[in-house]
């Protein structure tokens, strides 16, 4: 028995922080309700490097507490830390300890800044669960409670109706991934009879690949993908992230790029040993990462919202994460996931602080030139789009190519699909980087303006020339530019894989072994994916730098294309169609007006009609008349005693 | 020694008596004077009984009925005059205030 980390203090530090804040946050200043909320989230991440110093693998579950006792099946409150779990433990807390920090300074004018920041703790609290859990329901637990804190952290400007029906939209869209994944911890329940992750794995692990057909594993395996194509915003179940961008961008930041929606790809990489033998499931798992991978990346070339192209962008980068997943390169998705979550926070903040500098604006046609107003935000979002185009050294190129790689080794195609999408992130971030830092500012730049959007209860700070953020919010982008830089070194001689080895097991180094003798090979792809980045980039330099009046051109000739895409394949509306619509209808015809209206209110009223009808003729009898009483009186005496005469006589 | 049988028709003659004026008197001097015949018709039934049984215990609860049968018409008298003096009537049918 290792010796106890007391790994419950992390989650519990930021739920402390949440109660404090909620309870008696609206009476704090706010530098109170900053010091509370950036403590607890400090803590959690002083706490958690303080246990990666200390802890020694393999490390026992700490129990915590009891929770289900149900004959031989128990659930218990506890906290299960290995590598796999220690990798997202510190993201989560490192890059959210920085988003507080940076909101401090980003919600600063907000009314309801209390708010604000115990949602965020509570935010992380549940994370947090999520990533310690032991069992797949204290899992469930955390990935419920993400769920909530998204929700309400999407509709925080619930006076807008956008954000509010964008808030309900996650929420719901996340319901039909979590349906799939409760029905897959129903089956693990049936097949193992426990959810401890030990426990499951120990039985899961002697069990042969169903390479035959589909056998349960298979079920379980496509379940939990439902599950995560939910959380992670994976094709079919991606139309919700786009919207979540109503609410505030460090927001975006932190539950829509960092970490939130990664929880899909740890929940998977957690359960890699069911994947590994249900091949079908992989396979679902890399058809679906595939494909959303580059779909995303084609609807973010049209996208205009800064954050709308983030957003796709996004849904991308976590299709390459299944994608890896799919391939069994689960070291290589959680690679990724570490690289993203620095690289796509940056550039979520930065464009946050671009927002605020031209006081809430959030179209990239309106912006332009702002390099010059806001250099730190223009380097450090610089750095980013380096690192996710997969420009070499930055991190996104080495966890990538990583992908790339294996994707390779598996099938060529999904490969190809990679490098395409490469090609196309790499054009649209640097159309982005264009649009917004260089050539001429494009915005209106009277004082009016600024005020004018703040009122809409948009990102909004009132100003009148484009103006750098507070220190407050620099730093942040600063200290995740340095990661964005340097995050992905710790990949270079497959290092990051060797850690997690002990948890993704030995297929990693078999195939370290392999990858030795088609070195070659490697470097060839790694120059492919470079090239096309490259070529990104100099497409985007062209049609954005050079000849700003192309892409318009080019807009018009492909006229009925470009609009299906700018309107994002009409997905959205083909879910209406399909979905919603014929949901409202049924509802509203057979369970509001047929069973409703028709069953319970007519039971309800008609009840009531027969009892009013009843006494309206029964009221006669009371006459006031005293000589009728008597002749009821006498006639039920008369009947009384006519019916014991007949009982006598019989 | 006058059977039973006797006593007992000439108790239901009376009460019945009673019962039809009851129902069919309009003046509540008469009615009240039915109440009373039928209570003494009910009484002759119990001395009857209780002649025939041996048992004394009729003849008193006899002399109960008479009680309440005074106290009844004191209070009933009472409330009789009251209503003519406020009505100017002791016709039921216009006593009829007692109702929906």
């Amino acid at each position: 028995m290792t010796s106890s980390l007391n790994l419950w203090l992390i989650p519990v530090l930021p739920l402390a922080g949440a109660a404090i804040n909620g309870f008696l946050g609206k009476k704090f200043s706010r530098t109170a309700v900053s010091v509370v909320g950036l403590f607890f989230s400090g803590a959690a991440f002083a706490w958690a490097l303080s246990v990666a110093a200390r802890v020694s693998f393999p490390h026992d579950p700490e129990l915590f507490a009891h929770w289900i006792r149900s004959g031989g099946f128990t659930v218990d409150f506890a906290f299960y830390l290995d590598q796999l779990s220690l990798v997202m433990l510190l993201v989560v807390t490192g890059v959210g300890f920085l988003i507080h920090f940076y909101s401090v300074g980003y919600m600063w004018d907000d009314p309801s800044y209390y708010r604000f920041f115990t949602y965020l703790n509570l935010f992380m609290f549940f994370m947090l669960t999520l990533v310690l859990a032991s069992n797949y329901l204290m899992m469930f637990i955390g990935w419920e409670g993400v769920g909530l804190a998204s929700y309400l952290l999407i509709g925080f400007w619930f006076t807008k109706d956008s954000a509010a029906s964008a808030g309900k939209k996650a929420f719901i869209v996340n319901r039909v991934g979590d349906f799939g994944f409760l029905i897959g911890i129903f089956l693990i329940i049936q097949h193992f009879g426990s959810l401890d992750f030990t426990k499951v794995f120990a039985q899961v692990a002697p069990l042969a690949p169903e390479t035959a057909g589909a056998g349960f594993l298979t079920a379980i395996g496509i379940l939990l993908m439902v599950g995560a194509c939910g959380k992670s915003a994976q094709i079919p179940l991606y139309v919700w992230l786009p919207d979540a961008m109503e609410g505030p961008t460090p927001v975006s930041a932190l539950i829509h790029a960092a970490t939130m929606v990664t929880a899909g790809v740890y929940m998977v990489s957690r359960s890699h040993l069911i994947f590994e033998r249900a091949p079908m499931a992989l396979m679902v798992v890399a058809v679906i990462g595939t494909l959303t991978a580059l779909f995303a990346a084609t609807i973010g070339i049209v996208q205009t919202d800064i954050k709308k192209v983030l957003a796709y962008s996004t849904v991308s980068q976590l299709g390459y994460m299944f994608m890896a997943c799919g391939v069994g390169a689960f070291s290589a998705g959680i690679f990724h996931l570490m690289t993203h979550a620095f690289f796509k926070g940056l550039l979520f903040l930065g464009a946050g602080s671009v927002i605020h500098a031209v006081g809430g604006e959030q179209d990239m046609r309106k912006m332009g030139g702002l390099g010059s107003y806001i250099l730190w935000t223009a380097i450090t979002m610089g750095i980013a789009t380096l690192a996710i185009a997969g420009i070499p050294p930055f991190a996104g190129f080495w966890s990538k190519d990583e992908i790339l790689w294996k994707a390779y080794q598996a099938n060529w195609i999904y490969w190809l699909i990679g490098v395409i999408t490469a090609f196309i992130t790499s054009f649209y971030m640097f159309r982005l980087f264009f649009m917004t830092f260089l050539g001429d500012y494009r915005g209106i730049q009277v004082d009016a303006h600024g005020h004018a959007r703040a009122a809409d209860g948009h990102d909004g700070h009132g100003h009148g020339e484009p103006h750098e953020s507070p220190m407050v919010m620099l730093v942040p982008l600063m200290i995740l530019a340095v990661l964005s830089i340097v995050g992905g070194l710790v990949g270079i001689g497959n290092r990051f894989e060797h850690f997690l080895e002990p948890v993704f097991g030995s297929g990693a180094v078999a195939e370290a072994a392999g990858e030795a003798a088609s070195s070659a090979k490697e470097y060839l792809l790694m120059g492919v994916s470079v090239t096309v980045a490259v070529l990104g980039f100099i497409l985007a330099y062209v049609l954005y730098v050079i000849k700003p009046y192309l892409p318009q051109k080019i807009a018009d000739g492909l006229n009925g294309f470009y609009t299906t895409v700018l309107n994002k394949y009409y997905v959205d509306e083909l879910y209406a169609r399909l979905f919603v619509k014929p949901l409202i209808d049924g509802s509203t015809s057979i369970l509001w007006q047929g069973i409703d209206r028709k069953v319970i209110d007519d039971t309800v009223n008609n009840a009531a009609d027969g009892a009013r009808t009843i006494s309206d003729n029964a009221r006669h009898m009371q006459s006031g008349n005293l000589r009728s009483y008597a002749g009821w009186i006498a006639a039920g005496s008369a009947v009384v005693i006519a019916f014991m005469i007949w009982m006598g006589v019989r | 020694m006058v059977p039973l049988s006797y006593y007992l028709l000439l108790s239901g003659f009376l009460f019945a008596c009673g019962v039809a004026g009851f129902l069919i008197k309009r003046n509540i001097i008469t009615i009240f004077m039915s109440i009373e015949l039928m209570l003494n018709g009910v009484n002759l039934s119990f001395v009857a009984f209780a002649a025939h049984w041996h048992s004394l215990a009729g003849q008193i609860f006899v002399f109960f009925v008479m009680v309440v049968a005074a106290a009844e018409s004191a209070v009933g008298l009472a409330i009789i005059i009251a209503v003519y003096r406020t009505r100017e009537t002791l016709n039921v049918d216009q006593v009829n205030l007692l109702k929906l």
